[in-house]
């Protein structure tokens, strides 16, 4: 049960971009490490851990109902910062990002009640940057990643990229789970959404047939959420549906 | 004529809503597993107080003190002579905090108006801090088959966790270290049958009215800390679970499962439903058959108002009237014997109750069971009569050849017949429980001058009588089978 959670609470975001060239605390510690070989390989289930996680970007929602497909696909295909679809970052390079946030007048009730009236919402511009990470967990929790680096934990959108090595040519599927919805782009092209309400489970939702080039795949997703925990699992799957391992995971 | 075929619809919709949904003021939510004291059924929910029924169906509130403090989504086992509740103190929430607190408590009895009523002072079990991947809320309680207290709780923001208590005093068994065992989910508890220690959850959206998207799933484990893995060898700990029961035709958000284990072969689940059309769109307890297929539990069904074939498991043969077989006449076509033709197919209508029912006596008649022929003597309505009383199964039924009042029946001899017509009577009403294989037990409200609680069973093959219901023989159970 959760008495909150149509109507969960946002928190005043305030955010200066860090001036420290690299953050880290024992947040990050705990779900993260810092990359220090190459490539790596998927771990023994197939996770794909290595991520480079751009620090999420504010969208205020108080609930998680409204994430049907449309509203989804339009969240995503909204532009908030130059090469969106494209980027390759280097771990710590910084972005220009237009993003919503809500005000909060001056007196307003801190509590449920204000969560009761429409919200006000404002676009700013800020600065955020890439971060390339190892998860320590077969899931990316998006929510300590928000926290570790000083951002709004609730109500964000999340967007990463990590790069796929082959040996060969591969007919494979794309496997996700997500809290709560996301997109996924492979080499550029649209491959799975997840949509609704949705908590993160193994292999939620998977891809028709894709193909893995020999050599580098991108693989670009983005994840939305209001209130609650934040996280994905992201493998690969071979025609038999067993987790596909011979592949390395870079970040550029 | 119109008006009548739409007052006949509307009244078989209220029969079918009958059956399926408790009746009373079933308002709640997050109720606790459902608990039998002084044989009254008792089942707590979020925010204090609960629901109390008589006979299991019929369901009032009960005053806030019935369950004090306040908080969450509690959970109720009996343990000896004595009654113990576990819930949370905080309510939990997405955007909200996250240190939560699960507590204990016990009392001699669940009735306010006893004068044993009295709680112990809550005791702390289990709790979550604010930078924890848990949240300490909606507690489920399981005694295992060696004696051993579990307790499990938490929400979608991080892990379910479990930890032992102590039976005899419901505290944390000391040195105990909460252990995660599912991610993503609530509402968990745990339940054991065969071997297997299975942990629920309940996956979708809470406390969204109609639009919730609740619904309960499960894991199995041979140790009782896990790890859980579904149907498919995913482990609860990556989200995994196979669906108990979801979203039905006219009620929505299935969650807080709990386990009422009746006798041998009859397990009931309780849960609310987030929200009940027929019923305002309210959060309302529900009660389900528990099914157990190929060693998971599934959500059976309410038996719906209809036709029905009643077949008996033990050799397939379905209850009729016994009466004399009418032949239908149509030459035959085809086979040994008879000659091809060239002729266009045609549709040849069933026997009805016209052709036949002026061959069967008036009186009473009596039963037995036979070859499946779709003939009218063969073909039972039930029709659900909450109006005439209930029990945990759900109303009792009447059950009446199609097309006539004629009503099964339990005579005087507890054997079984058809009376010509239906009048109310507790021997004409049945208890229909869908067994935990899936088949139906099929018992009379009462048996004139009789006090034995009596099953209909298949004597012979042929020979359906009243005796004692047996799990382990399919002589006990029924198929029931929807015909046109």
């Amino acid at each position: 049960m959760l008495s909150a959670c149509v109507l969960a609470s946002l928190s005043t975001l305030s955010f200066a971009a860090k001036k420290e060239k690299k953050v880290w605390n024992e947040t990050l510690d705990k779900y993260f490490t810092q990359i220090e070989a190459t490539e790596v390989a998927p771990d023994a289930e197939g996770f794909i851990r290595r991520w480079n996680l751009l620090e999420p970007i504010s969208k205020p929602n108080r609930g998680n109902t409204v994430f049907v497909d449309s509203y989804v696909r339009d969240a995503f295909a909204k532009q908030y910062f130059d090469g969106q679809m494209t980027i390759m970052p280097e771990d710590g390079q910084k972005v220009k990002v237009v993003e919503e946030v809500e005000v909060v007048e001056k007196g307003a009730p801190t509590d449920m009640r204000r969560m009761m009236g429409p919200a006000k919402i404002e676009e700013v511009k800020t600065t955020l940057a890439w971060h390339a990470l190892d998860s320590k967990l077969f899931n990316v929790k998006i929510f300590r990643f928000a926290e570790g680096y000083g951002r709004n934990h609730y109500s964000l959108i999340c967007w990463g990229v990590t790069v796929i090595n082959c040996e060969e040519d591969m007919t494979v599927r794309l496997a996700v789970g997500s809290n709560a919805a996301s997109q996924w782009w492979v080499n550029g092209e649209d491959v799975l959404l997840l949509s609704n309400d949705r908590r993160m489970v193994q292999d939620d939702c998977v891809s028709k047939r894709i193909t893995l080039h020999k050599g580098k795949n991108i693989v670009r997703g983005a994840l939305i959420n209001g209130p609650g925990m934040s996280d994905f699992c992201v493998r690969f799957l071979d025609e038999a549906g067993k987790p596909v391992k011979n592949i390395t995971v870079s970040y550029k | 004529m119109n008006k009548k075929i739409i007052l006949s619809a509307s009244a078989l919709l209220m029969m079918s809503m009958a059956a399926s949904a408790q009746i009373g003021k079933p308002y709640i939510h997050d109720p606790s597993s459902i608990v039998v004291c002084d044989g009254k059924y008792y089942t707590y929910g979020t925010g204090g107080g609960g629901l109390v029924s008589e006979d299991g169906w019929t369901w009032t509130s009960l005053p806030r003190e019935a369950r004090p403090g306040g908080g969450a989504a509690p959970d109720a086992m009996k343990i000896g002579d004595k009654y113990l509740i576990a819930y949370s103190t905080t309510g939990g929430g997405l955007g909200g905090g996250h240190a939560g607190s699960v507590v204990t408590m016990w009392n001699k009895t669940l009735d306010p108006n006893s004068p044993d009523f009295k709680y112990t002072e809550p005791v702390q079990v289990a709790f979550s801090e604010m930078n924890e991947d848990c949240d300490a809320i909606d507690a489920g309680l399981l005694m295992g088959p060696d004696g051993r207290l579990w307790c499990t709780y938490g929400t979608y923001f991080g892990f379910i966790r479990q930890v032992e208590l102590d039976p005899k005093t419901g505290f944390r068994k000391e040195g105990n270290v909460a252990k995660d065992v599912a991610i993503d989910c609530e509402a968990s508890t745990m339940m054991y049958r065969d071997g297997w220690y299975y942990l629920l959850g309940t996956h979708g959206t809470c406390c969204d009215g109609v639009n919730s998207t609740y619904n309960i799933v499960v894991g199995r484990s041979r140790n009782p800390q896990g790890p859980f893995y579904d149907n498919v060898g995913r482990d609860m700990l990556k989200g995994g679970g196979k669906m108990v029961v979801a979203a039905e035709d006219r009620a929505m958000g299935a969650g807080h499962f709990g386990r009422f284990i009746e006798e041998d072969g009859v397990e009931k689940m309780s849960f609310h439903w987030e929200a009940d059309l027929d019923q305002s769109g309210r959060s309302v307890l529900a009660i389900r058959p528990i099914v157990w297929k190929d060693g998971w539990p599934v959500a059976g069904q309410m038996v719906e108002a209809g036709t029905y074939e009643i077949e008996s498991v033990r050799r397939g043969y379905a209850l009729e009237l016994s009466v004399d077989f009418q032949r239908m006449n149509v030459a035959r076509r085809g086979g040994f014997g008879a000659p091809a033709t060239d002729e266009p197919e045609i549709s040849i209508p069933n026997q009805t109750l016209e052709e036949v029912i002026g061959s069967w006596p008036t009186g009473n008649i009596d039963v037995r069971a036979n070859d499946y022929m779709s003939r009218p003597s063969q073909k039972w309505v039930l029709t659900p009569c909450p109006e005439l009383g209930a029990t945990i199964a759900g109303p009792y039924y009447k059950i009446t050849i199609a097309g006539t009042n004629r009503a099964l029946a339990a005579s005087a001899e507890a054997e079984v017949i058809t009376v010509p017509e239906f009048t109310g009577a507790d021997e004409q009403l049945w208890r229909i429980d869908q067994l935990t294989d899936g088949t139906f037990r099929i018992m009379p409200k009462a048996i004139p001058g009789c006090n034995e609680k009596y099953a209909l069973v298949s004597l012979g093959d042929s020979s359906p009588t009243l005796a004692k219901f047996d799990m382990s023989s399919d002589n006990s159970k029924w198929n029931l089978i929807k015909r046109k």
